[in-house]
This record gives C-alpha cells, structure tokens and sequence, in this order.
C-alpha cells in the first residue's frame, strides 16, 4: 500500500526525485525506523556489544511481547478516538487470578481460556460503560485502573508474591520452539530457520502481487530499482533475526504468540468489514452512523477486544516473571499507548497500523531494555521514555498539519 | 451630526470562489428599526459580520462610517467601544452562571483589583427591569425558557451603552407570546434612543415593526423602503426578495414517468427531548415512484430534522406519534442501518460534517453503506471495489486523480458527487437530498440535476430539501412548504411560484413552538 503514496509526478523525476518524495509522503513511517535504528546503535555502543548479542535480543523479544499484545488492543482503541488507562493493572490483576488458579491446582490449560474469557468480561464491563451509559472512555478506565490495581492488592494481600511452577505456563514467555527431528546435531536451529526462509518468500510473493494489482489498476508505483532494494533490504532484515535466533536457541513461543495475535489484527482491520468500520468510525463517527454503522456496537467489540489483550498480556507477563507480583502491571498502559501513538495511529483517530504498532512497541523496549543493560536509574528512564512520547506526537500532529496545508 | 448613525458604503466581501457581497451600501438612521431581509445565502450575516468585525478591516473592500467617523474594526472588541452590540440565533451564554454573572462577563465590575459582586447584583436587576423582566438575578441560565434568556442577552448588550443593536433571527425560537414580548420591547428600546437592525425572515413581524426595510438578494441591495411613509406589504417585500431573472440551469427531463406511492409519513410528530418541544408537528408527505418532491422552509423549520428522524437517526429526538410506510408496508427505523437495508439513503446537508470519512480514499468512502455488497466470506473484495468505484467514476464524471486519493483533496463539487454515488452503489428506492447543491458551482449543479433526473426515470424516488427556491421550483413535481416544524402547504410544480413558497413559508402557525 505504500507505493500507493508515491505522487505521480515523481514518476518523471528520476531516482533522486522519486527517493525525496517517498521520504516526504512517508516521513512518519520512516521516523520511526531511523529512531529504531539510532536507539540499537547507541546502546550497541555504549553497552559493547552487549545489546546486539543473541541472548539480549532473545531477552529483548520476549520483554516486548507483553506490551506489543497490548499496543495492538489499544491502537484499535486509539483508532476510534477512545482510550484505555486500565490495561496495566486489567493484565497484572488477570495475571494473578491466573497464578491462583494454578495454585489451586487448575490445569494450565482449563486457566488460560478461563483468564481470557475473564478479559473478555472485563472488557465487555468497561464497553457497556462508555457505550450504553456514556461514561467517557477516560473516566470509566481511569476508575477501572483503580479497580483492578485494588483488586490486585486483594487477591495478593494474604500471599505476597505468588510463585507459578508449571512448566508449560512458564515455556509461553521463556521457552523455545522445539527443533525438526532432523535439526539434531546441527549447529542451528533447522525449525526457525526455516520459518525464516518461508516469511521471506511470503514477503516477497505479497509485496510482487501488490505490486501487479496496483499496476493492473493504473495506480501509481515505485520505480523497479526502488521496489527491488526495498525487497533485499527487508528480507536481509529478516534473516539477520533469524540467524541470530537460529543460532541461539530458536524462536521463542512469545514471538510466535505475538506474531499469531498481529497477522489476526492486521487481517480484522485491512482485510474484513468490521476494519473498514473502525476506521470510518475514528475518520467521522458521525458519518459513519449516517453510513448505516452501529457505532455503539463496534465500540462495544473494541472494548471486549482490549480485555481479551490485556488478559493475554497478563498471562505473558506472570510467565515471564514465573509469579504473580502486588504491582505487576503498573505503567503498561503507558507503554501501550506510546507504542501505538510511535507506531504512528494519530492523535485524531482514523489513522494507525497494527504491523507499524508492533515496530512502535520494539522502539519503546529497546529504550528500557537499553536503559536497563546500563543500569540507567528507573526514574530517570521514566523521564526518558516521557520525552520520547511526547515528541512522537508532537511529530506526528506537525507533519499532519503540513500535510494538509 | 449626521442623520445616519451608521452608513456602510460599497461594501464587497469575496470568498474563495464566490463573492458574497457586492458593493452593498447600507444606511442606518439613529433610532431607527431597521429591518434587513433576503433569502438564505443572500448576504445578510456576512454584512453583520463585516459591522461587528467578526471580518476585520482589510479583509473586505469599502468603508464604515459610524457618526459620520469612519471606522477600522480589527477585532469584535472594537464594533463594542463605538456600542454597536450583535445577538446571534444560537445565544451565548454560559448556562450553569447565574444572570449576573452572565450580564456582564468580559465586562466585571470592580472595586480595586476584585470583583464587586454587590453593585453587580444591584445593576443587574436595573438592568433586567429595563428588558421589562422581573426575576431574581441570582437565577440560573440554564432554568430560563428561549424567550426569557433572549431577554437576557439584550440586557447584556444595554449593560454596556449599545448604541446600536443587532439582532439575528431572534424570534425564530420563540413562540407567538414571547415573540411579541420582544418586538415591543425593540419598539420600547426605539423610545429610549437605541437604534435597532433586525434581521427576520418572518415578513409579518418585519411590516409590524420596521421603520425602514432593506432587501437584500445575491449579495446586493435590491431596495431600502421607507416603512414610515407608507404602509409596506408583506407581498412587496417577497417579490423583491426572490425576483430575479431565471436562468434556465434545470435540466427538461425526457420522460416523466411517476407511479404508484411509495413512501408515505402520516402524523408524523417529534419532540425534542431535551429542549422538551415538539419540532415536528403531524407532518404527512407521500412520494411517489419516480417522482421528485421538493421540500422548501427557511433554516429551523425543521427540513433536516424531518429527514433525519425519518432515517432512523434521531439523536435527542423522539417520534411520539406517526406511521411511516414504505411499498404500503408500516415500517420503523431504530438506526440508519435499517433504513438502508430497506432501501432509503440519505444525503446530508453537511458532506464534510458528516457525510463523508475525508481523510479516507474515494472508494472507501464510496463502499461504506453497502459494503456487504463487496464481501467474499469475511473478506471485502478490493478488486471488485476498485472496478465498482472506477465505474462511478467514470459515469458522475468525479474528477479525481484515482479513487484512492483522499476525499478531502476533492472540490466541492466532486465531494458532492461522491457523496451520490455513496448512496446510489446502496443501490435505494428512495433517496433524501438535503441541500444537495449548497456550496457547489453553476457547472457542478447542473450535472448533479441531471444525474437527478436520470435517477428518477430509471424509477426512483427522490425527496430534496433545498433553501434555493429557483432549484425547488425548477427540479420537483410537487412541492411541501415547512414552517416551524409544519407543512403549511403542499404545490404542484404547475402551480407554484417563488411568492406563493414564500407566502407559505413565512406563514406563522399557533402554538406549535410552545
């Protein structure tokens, strides 16, 4: 689709005038790249080396899951001019109930769809307040994060810290893929490797057929020259990570549970009717209901949604920490919305991707991840993370202006 | 002194594209009751905004005399030092603030660096006692009827020595008993030596009242009358308001082709919730197969809202008698939904406010009604969308780059045309055009009367409201007439003229707004 904003006279420009005008029509996107991209070089530096070895990058994978689930719930949320402040605490709170139930002796199996289907509730709960009551979405979760904090609390008052010991729970957000059978012996992980090989060639296949469409409708493209770098350089891209992983010790689950969550998002809203809503209703919700849209329905749906999320979130969570802990949760809304808002959803809604949200999510981790390798003091990383977030949207709010003037 | 307290000489304002005022000259005697009337669109507001410096200096051509002083108003603050004070329809003050409060916000009274609330409280009720209002100023906005905070906003004004006072449609929200409340007190006002420009588009208050009657029509003063002299007539008054040369931009249709009924709305009553009034009052209307109806009314007569809550999109509203029937059958609305799945469209008056998604693509937009048309299991299909947006392309002639560039980089025009074909790829029986050539050019009007006509020979029905008389006139087979949430007649296209619509919607019925 980005070809898509190349303007047309660009075409008779040449090289260079084409280049200049996609960095203009696509500086957001490009932003944030760069941005990625200075965060993994200074911190390579500054840590030695120790930011870009595999086992830091693996660490970096599975800190980020907990927060891309919940960017991705919430860049829905943001899409349609609404907010959720309580996802922190929603996710630290299910986290528990689902560490208790194991405690209790649940098998890990009947606690996982029992904690989602309890997400699903919460969100349903907060949906019918801001749909049905005409609560605002920002008073209705702000109470909700007291709530599920002080339930927290409660359900940990008596034991502290709950410690989760059943392996399979554990493996979700610290274990690996198993290998092929024939995988044994070799120096890498054959399975991931694989997996690789095969995300290129879907990459590919997608990007040329995307390509013919636009060229079938007459619709403007990129010069083949472009088109084929832009190829190289993300298949490089991919197989790099796969490399590193291939050689450590494979894909870790969180990886996989992240990337099933974002091709669902990403088809819900490129691809299905209910997507086209979200985005008329964040463009114009009043002419989305003129449309013939239940705005209050589809509002409703994004809420439950963002339940489901802060639930798997929390499941990611107590498993990577292996318990349930008092504050488990606290400030990932933060991270949620500042992963959306980087990823470049805009601050008047109608506007956001789920596959950028996830790259929004990479920069936010990378910064703690970072942070965290250098023994920056938490404070000030949270001043740091502060500044970075409100210069992506004060980014994204002047390219937009310009744009339209 | 001059015997003109406020002379406006040739007076040209231009808008991007459209010239809204065209060397108006405008004088106004001291202690006058000058009234200034004139279709919707013609100039009015725009001349008032020009007065009040809502359009400062520099941005029109001409010149304000005040006292026989010329005058450069920069900001709204300047109109208000030479004490030309401004009502506008929608009223502004601040409901949850007590009446004196609300007198003189922006203009406290103070004693050192604090405000004094005594002296407050005592000139407020002289103040109140002046408008002929005896309430207790510790009240609240938000507990005053229409009538009553109208009152208030003219004492807001005589709190600060209004020299000239202008109001903006100020009955149009009121009933007949606070209506004449107010006119006598303009006339009171007059005594007192306050000069006074009203604008109404009710005819009957205007030959009640004015002293001298300007009408205005397509941004150019048509005529002054004096009113003192000789007895005005409400006749007169229209014929200079819509008499002008026709120009033949309505295109003939080939056939006319009109069947069976429809759609029918018997009795249909609305109230408005919250403001507890009826808008709508027993309105019937029938369409027929292949027939245009026109409906004509003034702004806030209640055409939009008829529309909307037809469309089973009435927010605040609610449908407190009436039966809507469509091919015979009783049906109901609860959301727009629903009348689309039965075949009604709706396009709204305001296409950027809301009618279209701007900052989405041609063809999103164009899809969104009817998008299970394009659905492939859970998937829409974009190729079918891209072919079915091409053809509307192609057929409204929609000139755009290509339909993914974004509706807001469209003209006018062409954002109207989208919004059509919006709703013809719904594929309707019946469809509502609200003001469906409000702001758009002569060459882009006339393609959107042909695409109308076209419509209703292949058999579909078309209601269209318009405030444009020579459109109603020129487009329908049969004409409503609305005033005050009524139809106060019923035309055949045969029939009807600009006076006798006009008649009929100026004409003022009993006790529907109380």
């Amino acid at each position: 689709m980005k070809t898509a904003r190349v303007s047309e006279t660009a075409a008779h420009g040449g090289l260079g005038a084409e280049i200049r005008s996609l960095v203009a029509s696509n500086i957001r996107d490009y932003a944030m790249y760069i941005a990625l991209v200075v965060i993994f070089v200074t911190f390579t530096i500054a840590t030695q080396g120790l930011f870009v070895s595999s086992r830091n990058l693996i660490n970096l994978v599975n800190q980020t899951g907990y927060v891309a689930v919940l960017a991705i719930g919430m860049t829905l949320i943001l899409i349609i001019k609404h907010i959720d402040l309580s996802v922190g605490f929603v996710a630290g709170f299910l986290g528990a109930v689902g560490a208790i139930l194991m405690m209790k002796g649940w098998n890990v199996w009947l606690v996982i769809p029992t904690v989602l289907l309890c997400g699903i509730v919460v969100g349903v709960y907060q949906g019918f307040l801001v749909t049905r009551i005409k609560v605002p979405a920002f008073v209705t979760t702000l109470a909700g994060m007291f709530i599920f904090r002080g339930l927290l609390s409660w359900v940990t008052a008596g034991t502290g810290t709950i410690i989760v010991r059943d392996r399979t729970f554990l493996q979700l957000s610290n274990g690996y893929i198993p290998d092929l059978p024939w995988g044994e012996g070799l120096s890498f992980h054959l399975l991931t490797l694989l997996l690789g090989l095969v995300m290129v060639a879907a990459v590919i296949f997608t990007q040329i057929k995307q390509r013919q469409d636009l060229k079938r409708y007459n619709f403007a493209t990129t010069s083949p020259v472009i088109f084929v770098a832009k190829l190289v350089f993300f298949s490089l891209v991919i197989m790099a990570v796969t490399w590193i992983m291939a050689t450590y010790r494979g894909l870790p689950w969180t990886a996989v549970i992240v990337a099933v969550v974002l091709v669902i998002y990403n088809f819900i809203l490129t691809k299905t009717r209910f997507g086209r809503h979200i985005y008329a209703i964040g463009g114009n919700a009043e002419a989305a209901e003129l449309s013939g849209i239940k705005v209050k329905q589809v509002t409703f749906l994004v809420f439950a949604s963002m339940g489901l999320m802060s639930a798997l979130a929390g499941i990611l969570y107590t498993s990577r920490l292996a318990s349930a802990t008092p504050t488990a949760g606290l400030g990932f809304e933060m991270d949620a919305i500042a992963s959306s808002y980087i990823g470049g959803v805009s601050v008047g809604g109608g506007v956001g991707r789920v596959t950028n949200t996830i790259v929004g999510a990479l920069v936010i981790m990378s910064l703690t991840n970072g942070m965290n390798l250098l023994g920056v003091d938490i404070s000030f990383q949270y001043v740091v993370k502060g500044i970075i977030f409100v210069l992506a949207v004060a980014f994204d709010v002047t390219t937009r202006s310009k744009a339209k003037a | 002194m001059s015997d003109f307290i406020l002379e406006m000489k040739s007076i040209t304002k231009e808008f991007p594209g459209v010239k809204a005022l065209d060397d108006v000259s405008f004088q106004v005697r001291r202690g006058e009751i000058h009234c200034l009337v004139g279709e919707n669109g013609a100039g009015k507001s725009t001349l008032m905004k020009i007065l009040s410096g809502v359009y400062p200096f520099g941005t029109f051509d001409g010149s304000i005399v005040i006292n026989g002083q010329p005058q450069q108003f920069r900001h709204v603050s300047d109109s208000e030092r030479q004490g030309i004070a401004i009502i506008y329809q929608e009223l502004a003050l601040f409901p949850e603030l007590p009446i004196y409060e609300n007198l003189f916000v922006g203009h406290e009274i103070m004693k050192g660096r604090i405000i004094n609330w005594n002296e407050t409280k005592v000139r407020a009720k002289e103040i109140l006692k002046r408008v002929g209002l005896d309430l207790d100023p510790a009240t609240k906005i938000k507990d005053l009827g229409v009538g009553h905070r109208q009152l208030v906003e003219i004492a807001k004004a005589l709190s600060q020595d209004v020299k000239i006072l202008i109001l903006d449609e100020p009955t149009a929200a009121l009933n007949e008993a606070d209506s004449e409340n107010l006119l006598n007190l303009l006339q009171e006002l007059k005594s007192q030596g306050v000069t006074c420009i009203l604008i109404s588009h009710k005819l009957k208050e205007i030959v009640a009242v004015a002293d001298t009657i300007t009408v205005l029509r397509d941004g150019r003063v048509v005529t002054s009358l004096n009113a003192k002299e000789r007895k005005v007539t409400e006749q007169e008054i229209i014929k200079h308001m819509v008499g002008r040369e026709i120009e033949n931009i309505y295109p003939k249709r080939e056939q006319v082709n009109i069947g069976d009924v429809l759609f029918e709305i018997k009795d249909w009553t609305v109230v408005d919730r919250a403001a507890n009034r009826e808008i709508l009052h027993d309105v019937n209307m029938q369409v027929r197969r292949g027939e245009i109806v026109g409906v004509a009314g003034l702004m806030g007569s209640g055409r939009t809202e008829l529309a909307l809550s037809i469309f089973g999109n009435a927010p605040g509203y609610d449908i407190t008698k009436g039966e809507m029937y469509l091919e015979g059958k009783a049906v109901k609305f609860k959301h727009p939904a629903d009348a689309i799945q039965s075949g009604v469209a709706y396009v709204t008056e305001d296409r950027k406010g809301n009618g279209l998604v701007l900052i989405q693509d041609v063809k999103f937009n164009i899809s969104l009604p009817a998008l299970e048309k394009l659905m492939h299991g859970l998937v829409v299909n974009e190729h079918e969308e891209i072919t079915m947006a091409e053809e509307y392309r192609r057929s409204f002639d929609i000139r755009t780059p290509s339909v993914k560039t974004k509706v807001e980089n469209l003209s006018g025009g062409n954002q109207q045309k989208a919004s059509v074909a919006k709703w013809l790829f719904a594929e309707p029986n019946l469809i509502i055009l609200d003001e469906p050539t409000r702001g758009i050019d002569i060459g882009a009007k006339y393609e959107i009367y042909t695409l109308m006509n076209q419509l209703v020979s292949q058999g579909m029905s078309i209601i269209m409201i318009s405030s444009e008389l020579l459109e109603v006139l020129g487009m329908s087979d049969r004409i409503y007439i609305m005033s005050e949430g009524t139809i106060t007649g019923e035309l055949d296209a045969q029939e009807a003229t600009e006076e006798k619509i006009m008649a009929l919607a100026t004409k003022t019925t009993e006790g529907v707004m109380a």
